[in-house]
């Protein structure tokens, strides 16, 4: 593997050949996941030695991609096995340390891709974190018993409550300016300001001062919300996570569904999923993902939807989705497009989308859909061209149809016009039995599944022109064939099969030619029209600030801070603002 | 108690012009009363009327450093004393290196240099704290004089951190002297900062153990924090060291009369196994292996205080200037280790293998490295007294892998001679290295106060020169009735 300085290539722990992002509370190697009754706790143990790649050690709980990739999963455990769980504890087993942030040297030693990408993906979680506090009723309460420094404490800001342990020792701090010249990139600075709502020049101190900042003063500046000596620390994080779980309003049932492995078989080209498929055209750098519609109806009632428990195909489908996107992202790095497409019955995917609405007062079909909008997210936010293909035979109805809506483009196939020479068509595919490509829309796609800025995506498709938004939702539940689509401002071309394939091929080609970079800062940007909330300023304002200085030689250079820190040699800096 | 009223710009012996400095004058008047209500408190318990005599440094110079006479302890004059300044002193390593010392805190470093204040300034009460019982079972008038000397000293150690915080750190400054009295040993919501520090000191050879090992440490972290760049904190720790010579001198005299009593006890009785634990203790003389096995604690202990072997901070601290080498200025090197290596013991897969790392990140090991031999010069003396008895035993000082709560080797466990060991061989024979519960109560069943002039417990030997060359019946500490 050859290695240029700033992009050292650093291979996997143990031989991996991929980053895996399927795992399972007992292969945990840095948490325990804890279940008294309503009450969940998480403990942060991180095992020095389990880091996911070679090179580095996760001294004093500091973490890396592996350790937050079991933070995930832990979350959606209790979200799905655990519905009996109200409340939340973070804390630590580790004694006067909660958590060092993000690993230091192996920020320093990994690639500018893999560092976004682990930002991404731990701030994804963090708002998972938020998300299941503000919809699924399940507050998180931190319990800081030592050192919370930067990742650590940004961790603890997705909490609803944070308890610092007062002992003239334990702090909380954002060392990262100070320190490694860069910024706390987790959702820190817009948590510390938005979320807590700590004062603009106390922030300012804050996050200035390497050390932190420690008990009562942490309590007054709104850092932390109680600092509580350790010889009641225990018993006040007992009593509030009893509080919290008495005031939820989550109604699970006393047990839920087993999330079981997902099964996959990876090819060199491919990788087959039980609802979906990816293939890659590496050639054309190029990645598509066909999304297999339902092969039975819903259930009949909630009950029967448990049983199926992890197969029910919603469930299965966003499963599986939110994997092969995750993949794509941190093992699939010169991939340029995502092209999605379906094979199904678009009758039968908006079925589901009715069950799911008829019982949306059920804990699992809450979740279910709660799951879907985080995928979606993910889809939003993933820094690929996107394109969604509605091709005769397609199952683009209700939620499905929100990749379309996520893309950056799509394309529908437009039955073509009869001609003397061909006789009565409907455009390709009319040979087979496949019914005309359409897409639909369902009450889903109204409201269940915001974006980072807080509106829907059609919402944000019309932001001009509200009375398109009410067209098509006067036009739910029906199949829209191209023209109709088009007309509803649904698609972005409706081609015939004269030039679908061109265009097509031409539109792919041309996106794999342009600078990665540029594309991605163009769709970032075209993506997320509208409000802006404390997740969008996450990604776009705090993300991109801190992916800017993560290429400046200040921070990575050979005598930068990232690089080196931990050498005992200072940094040199170019003094010069920009 | 009584509030007392002190003329701060008259009582307080000081060579930095105290009465013009009105920033620090009044930082101290604050402070002041919150130190004596500390004192009254946690000082030593039951002998704050008793008259003890004490030296007292009022000057930095050889005839001021130490005036002897009977004192209060709560009317001590704690003051504030630097080593004279040295106008030509330059930084002498880090990148600093050969520029002119600093006599203001450069800003980069404020917060990194009130850290190394704030954990030195940590230790000094906290010692105090750990020892205030032992007046109750003093072995003599000379070792209870002895005990309280190094409780003032620490306590003035206490004002040298407490100056500089307040005279070099404005506000937050301040806010970490007054937490430096609130902070105590071994408690549970409000601790000291360091392990050590939170340790009992149950018994008199604990406190002997202690002031070799645990002030030793101290003199190693004042050593370099002597050679810092940032010349008030050079000077304050330079003229703590003369003081810290006397703890030292306290912990190795003492440990060396506790050996000298029991060897002699042993070859007047004929027993010359010092296995032989049952006889030797029934002579009311404390056996070699449990001070091998004291001793083992406190060094291991100690070493905990020492930090990573491996430390971004202490590399820090080397390149900013401000906490250089032992005897900095007298190694043949180019100060700056930027490409150095120095050889640290680490585990490898399992082993225990000396690893060459960076010297700038190995700071702390060749520090404690230093410290090891120094350790090692004491424990020649102590096997010297064996030796000239007669009596087979020789102490030796543990492997650093051994009874480690921080740093390498702190997962896994390890025998005194280094051989890693699993759980339950640890398990069982931990008691064989370090002191068990009945141990510590037969120690303690020894400990019997002695009060008598000249008089001393059966367990340790007189001392071969008084205090002050004063006689060995010289009433060091008049007890108030
Ligand atoms: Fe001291
Ligand atoms: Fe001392």
């Amino acid at each position: 593997m050859s290695e240029t300085p700033h992009n050292a290539e650093r291979p996997l722990a143990n031989g991996q050949k991929r980053i895996d992002f399927q795992t399972e509370p007992a292969r945990y190697r840095h948490w325990k996941l804890a279940v008294d009754g309503a009450v969940a706790t998480l403990t942060m143990d991180v095992d020095e030695k389990g880091a996911l790649f070679d090179g580095y050690e996760l001294k004093l709980n500091s973490y890396d991609l592996g350790v937050d990739i079991e933070l995930a999963d832990a979350i959606e455990r209790l979200r799905f096995e655990y519905p009996q769980v109200r409340a939340l504890v973070l804390r630590s087993a580790k004694p006067r340390v909660f958590s060092a942030g993000a690993n230091i040297r192996m920020l320093a030693g990994a690639t500018h891709a893999h560092k976004v990408n682990f930002c991404k993906f731990t701030n994804e979680t963090r708002n998972g974190i938020e998300d299941f506090s503000a919809n699924s009723g399940v507050a998180t309460l931190c319990a800081i018993n030592g050192t919370a420094a930067g990742g650590g404490y940004e961790l603890a800001l997705a909490a609803d409550h944070i308890i610092l342990i007062d002992d003239g020792a334990a702090s909380v701090a954002l060392p990262e300016l100070p320190l490694l010249a860069v910024l706390p990139g987790t959702g820190g600075l817009t948590r510390i300001s938005d979320k807590r709502k700590v004062r603009r020049d106390l922030a300012d101190v804050f996050c200035t001062t390497e050390e932190g900042v420690k008990g009562a003063r942490a309590k007054d500046w709104r850092l932390v919300d109680e600092a509580v000596p350790g010889s009641k620390f225990d018993d006040a994080v007992a009593a509030r996570a009893k509080e919290f779980a008495a005031k939820s309003r989550r109604d699970g049932a006393a047990s839920g569904i087993k999330l079981t492995p997902l099964t996959r078989r990876f090819e060199t080209d491919s990788i087959e999923y039980a609802t979906l498929m990816v293939e890659f055209q590496r050639s054309e750098r190029i990645a598509t993902i066909v999304l297999r519609g339902p092969t039975a109806p819903p259930p009949n009632s909630a009950d029967a939807m448990v049983q199926q428990g992890a197969e029910f195909w919603p469930l299965k489908l966003a499963r599986e989705l939110d994997d092969a996107i995750l993949h794509i992202r941190l093992n699939e790095l010169e991939v340029a497009a995502l092209v999605f497409k379906s094979s199904g019955d678009p009758e039968q995917v908006l079925a589901y989308d009715r069950f799911l609405e008829t019982n949306k007062a059920h804990w699992l079909a809450r979740e279910i859909r709660l799951l879907w909008k985080r995928v979606l997210k993910r889809v939003d936010l993933t820094s690929r061209s996107l394109v969604t293909l509605i091709e005769p035979g397609s199952c683009f109805a209700g939620t499905l149809a929100e990749l379309a809506f996520a893309s950056d483009r799509s394309y529908m196939l437009a039955p073509t016009l009869p001609s003397p020479a061909s006789g009565g068509g409907s455009g390709r595919g009319s040979g087979d039995n496949k019914h005309p490509a359409a897409i639909a829309l369902s009450a889903a796609n109204f409201g269940d599944y915001p974006m980072a800025n807080g509106i829907t995506r059609l919402a944000c498709r019309f932001l001009a022109d509200p009375s398109a938004l009410e067209a098509a939702k006067a036009e739910r539940e029906k199949l829209l064939d191209a023209e109709r689509a088009q007309k509803l401002g649904l698609v972005t071309f409706a081609l015939d099969d004269i030039d679908w394939d061109d265009e097509v091929r031409v539109f792919l080609e041309e996106r794999a030619s342009f600078s990665p970079d540029s594309l991605t800062g163009m769709e970032a940007n075209l993506r997320f029209a509208g409000p802006e909330t404390l997740e969008s300023k996450i990604f776009a304002r705090l993300t991109a600030w801190q992916n800017w200085i993560f290429q400046r030689p200040n921070a990575i250079g050979d005598e930068g801070a990232l690089k080196r820190y931990g050498t005992g040699q200072k940094p040199a800096f170019d003094m010069r603002r920009v | 108690m009584t509030i007392q009223t002190v003329d701060y710009t008259t009582k307080i012996p000081n060579n930095v012009n105290l009465t013009e400095d009105r920033q620090v004058l009044r930082a101290l008047e604050s402070w002041h009363p919150g130190y004596i209500d500390w004192w009254m408190d946690m000082g030593p318990e039951g002998f704050q009327d008793a008259l003890v005599y004490l030296r007292t440094a009022v000057s930095v110079d050889p005839k001021g450093w130490a005036k002897f006479d009977y004192v209060k302890m709560p009317d001590y004059r704690w003051g504030i004393l630097l080593a004279p300044k040295d106008d030509g002193r330059a930084i002498p390593f880090g990148r600093h290196y050969g520029e002119p010392a600093w006599q203001e805190v450069p800003g980069e470093y404020r917060a990194m240099l009130r850290r190394l204040v704030v954990i030195q300034g940590d230790t000094e009460p906290a010692s105090v704290e750990q020892q205030r019982h032992l007046g109750k079972t003093a072995p003599s008038l000379y070792d209870l004089r002895n005990v309280f000397q190094v409780n003032v000293e620490e306590g003035r150690h206490l004002w040298a951190m407490v100056y500089l915080l307040q005279k070099y750190f404005g506000r937050d400054g301040r806010e970490e002297a007054a937490a430096l009295l609130q902070r105590r040993s071994g408690d549970a919501d409000k601790p000291r900062m360091l392990g050590a520090f939170n340790e009992a000191t149950p018994d008199w050879l604990s406190f002997h153990m202690f002031t070799f090992f645990t002030d030793r440490d101290g003199k190693m972290q004042l050593e370099s924090l002597a050679q810092s760049g940032f010349d008030p904190l050079s000077r304050t720790c330079r003229f703590m060291l003369t003081e810290e010579a006397h703890h030292m001198f306290v912990g190795e005299t003492g440990v060396g009369r506790t050996i000298q009593r029991t060897c002699e006890a042993m070859k007047e009785a004929g027993i010359e196994d010092a296995s032989a634990i049952d006889k030797v203790r029934a002579l009311g003389v404390i056996d070699l292996p449990t001070m091998q096995k004291k001793l083992n604690l406190h060094y291991s202990l100690s070493l905990d205080l020492f930090g990573s072997e491996v430390s971004t901070n202490a590399a820090n601290t080397f390149t900013a200037g401000l906490k250089g080498r032992f005897q900095e200025t007298k190694i043949q090197d180019d100060h700056r280790l930027e490409s150095a290596t120095y050889p640290v013991l680490k585990l490898v897969d399992g082993e225990i293998k000396r690893v060459d790392e960076p010297a700038l990140t190995a700071i702390n090991m060749r520090l404690r490295d230093d410290y090891t031999a120094d350790c090692q010069r004491g424990l020649d003396r102590w096997n010297k007294i064996i030796d000239k008895i007669g009596v087979p035993f020789k102490f030796a000082l543990p492997h650093v892998g051994f009874h480690r709560q921080i740093g390498e080797f702190k997962d896994v466990h390890a025998t005194p001679d280094g051989t890693l060991i699993d759980d339950a061989t640890w398990t069982r024979d931990k008691e064989t290295w370090l002191p068990s519960s009945a141990d510590g109560e037969f120690v303690a069943s020894l400990m019997k106060p002695v009060t008598e002039p000249g008089q001393f417990a059966s367990w340790i030997a007189p001392p071969r020169v008084g205090i002050d060359n004063k006689p060995g019946d010289f009433e060091y500490v008049k007890i108030a009735a």
